[in-house]
């Protein structure tokens, strides 16, 4: 006779997925994936993780699907009560913290989302800022997340920081950063198995939000 | 974890003692685990699709390239088809390690039988050997095998499970993508199909696993069984997931690793009374 398991229905799905996030002196540039997925199986390739949420925010969620789409949606209502209140748009800075409080209202059943959320600030500059599931936030020049984020975060590191190494090299351009996420999610697209199918890449700066995609492996 | 009962005498050492796996080690790993809070390491498994049919002829056996651990690729172009004999070749799922050993070990007793018997092998004796090994080990050898062969009596397909049940059959498919490989077959397997056909027909079931399953990935082996030539693998018969971008990496300037620490060991001494000829 067998011991007595408990089996607990879990409310929570991984959809898989990776995306990342890298500020520039001007501008941001925003990639992620498109597979959702769960466990072996493929529930479609072509499935965006990104929002726009104004002319110059873009938020991107990896995680489970379902709460990102909600919490998007929140997002954006919440966005119109803000124009039609302050009649001008929010400002990335204070989308950000909104975006905190809103996932910590949620403390004791989160969204199950790794949210990385990009834009142009008040000042011109390129913003990124990382949250974890419930709230904590913090801008950084560059971040990642998702099921391949460990193997992107590694590669980030050493390109752009450049923590590692002693010889001064100029900071990457805005098509040398497209270039690095390009050739970064292909990279992880080849050892992540919920990684893959195609991949949008978002260009943010002063003349609004460029999407553009390419291909990655289908297996 | 595993429960472990105390043995109370010298029969229940003897016990614990007879046939297949030595357990001592489940106390101290469930020891371990309790007290030290050090969890058991995983094994590599083939995530897979594997496949095979029997066609006029022939045995043809297929098999994707992609070995997983967890959620990572380990190996992009791994060979999941195992030679067992020159007619006797076997594509395996599960984990890797055992895969391995097993079909190594087959190898070397078939080949020392065909030594003693001077015939030709046949595909019912590894099947039987393979199925006593995995039963004996009551399914701890995560071995999924598609067996195939062709010998004197004629080209045979068989599949056996980790427990040690054998099935035999004109076409099957094993592994985490084996519904999506089986889909394939079921709508187009036909049994006069010719060589070239069959091929295709394996390398396209494959094709669906590693699209489909995330477990399965990479290039596409098959090998092909006949009567006179033996077997003979075409490995990366296809490839159909070629790296779409790779960026130009300028390569750093010498002087880009920082040195902490510089020491300078003399491990040679050179002596001075050794005179070299010319």
């Amino acid at each position: 006779m067998q011991a007595p398991v408990e089996h607990r229905w879990s409310p929570y799905a991984d959809n898989g997925g990776t995306c990342l996030g890298v500020a520039g002196e001007d501008f941001v540039v925003v990639a992620a994936d498109t597979r959702l997925s769960q466990g072996y199986s493929i529930h479609t390739r072509d499935c965006s993780k990104v929002t726009q949420l104004t002319d110059k925010c873009v938020i991107v969620s990896c995680g489970m699907k379902a709460d990102a789409i909600t919490l998007h949606k929140h997002l954006k209502a919440r966005l119109v009560m803000y124009e039609h209140q302050h009649r001008k748009q929010a400002s990335v800075t204070a989308i950000a913290q909104m975006l905190a409080t809103t996932l910590y209202y949620k403390r004791f059943f989160p969204y199950y989302t790794f949210n990385v959320l990009c834009g142009i600030d008040d000042e011109g500059k390129g913003a990124v800022y990382h949250y974890d599931a419930i709230g904590s936030f913090e801008r950084v020049p560059y971040t990642t997340s998702g099921s391949g984020s460990s193997l992107v975060m590694s590669v980030l590191d050493a390109q752009i920081a450049k923590g590692n190494q002693t010889v001064d090299t100029p900071p990457l351009d805005k098509r040398g950063i497209v270039e690095l996420a390009k050739d970064v999610l292909s990279s992880v697209g080849e050892r992540d198995i919920h990684t893959g199918d195609y991949a949008e890449i978002f260009l943010i700066d002063a003349s609004g939000v460029t999407p553009t995609r390419f291909d990655l492996k289908l297996d | 974890m595993v429960q472990v009962e105390e043995p109370q005498d010298y029969v229940d050492v003897l016990q614990s003692h007879r046939g297949g796996f030595s357990f001592e080690n489940c106390k101290r790993n469930a020891y371990l685990a309790a007290q030290a809070g050090i969890k058991p390491p995983t094994a590599m498994k083939s995530g897979t699709t594997i496949c095979g049919i029997v066609v006029k002829d022939a045995v043809i056996l297929a098999a994707d390239t992609r070995a997983t651990n967890g959620p990572m690729v380990a190996d992009k172009n791994c060979e999941k088809l195992h030679y067992i004999a020159k007619n006797i070749y076997c594509a395996g799922a599960g984990t890797a390690a055992d895969l391995q050993h097993t079909t190594e070990m087959m190898e070397s007793q078939i080949e020392l039988l065909r030594m003693a018997t001077g015939t030709q092998p046949r595909v019912c004796t590894v099947v039987k050997r393979l199925s006593s090994m995995l039963f004996k080990y009551q399914g701890y050898i995560g071995c999924a095998l598609v067996l195939g062969g062709f010998d004197v009596t004629g080209p045979h397909l068989y599949q056996i499970y980790p427990h040690g049940s054998t099935d035999k059959l004109p076409f099957t498919t094993m592994g985490s993508g084996s519904l999506a490989a089986m889909a394939i077959m079921e709508a187009e397997y036909n049994e006069n199909m010719s060589i070239e056909e069959g091929k295709k027909l394996v390398a396209k079931a494959i094709r669906s696993g590693i699209f489909n399953d995330l477990g399965s990935g990479g290039n596409v082996d098959v090998c092909v069984i006949t009567k006179d030539a033996g077997g003979n693998i075409l490995r990366n018969y296809e490839k159909p997931n070629e790296r779409k971008f790779r960026a130009q990496h300028k390569a750093f300037p010498k002087g880009t690793t920082p040195v902490i620490k510089e020491t300078i060991m003399k491990l040679v001494s050179v002596e001075t009374d050794v005179v070299m000829r010319d």
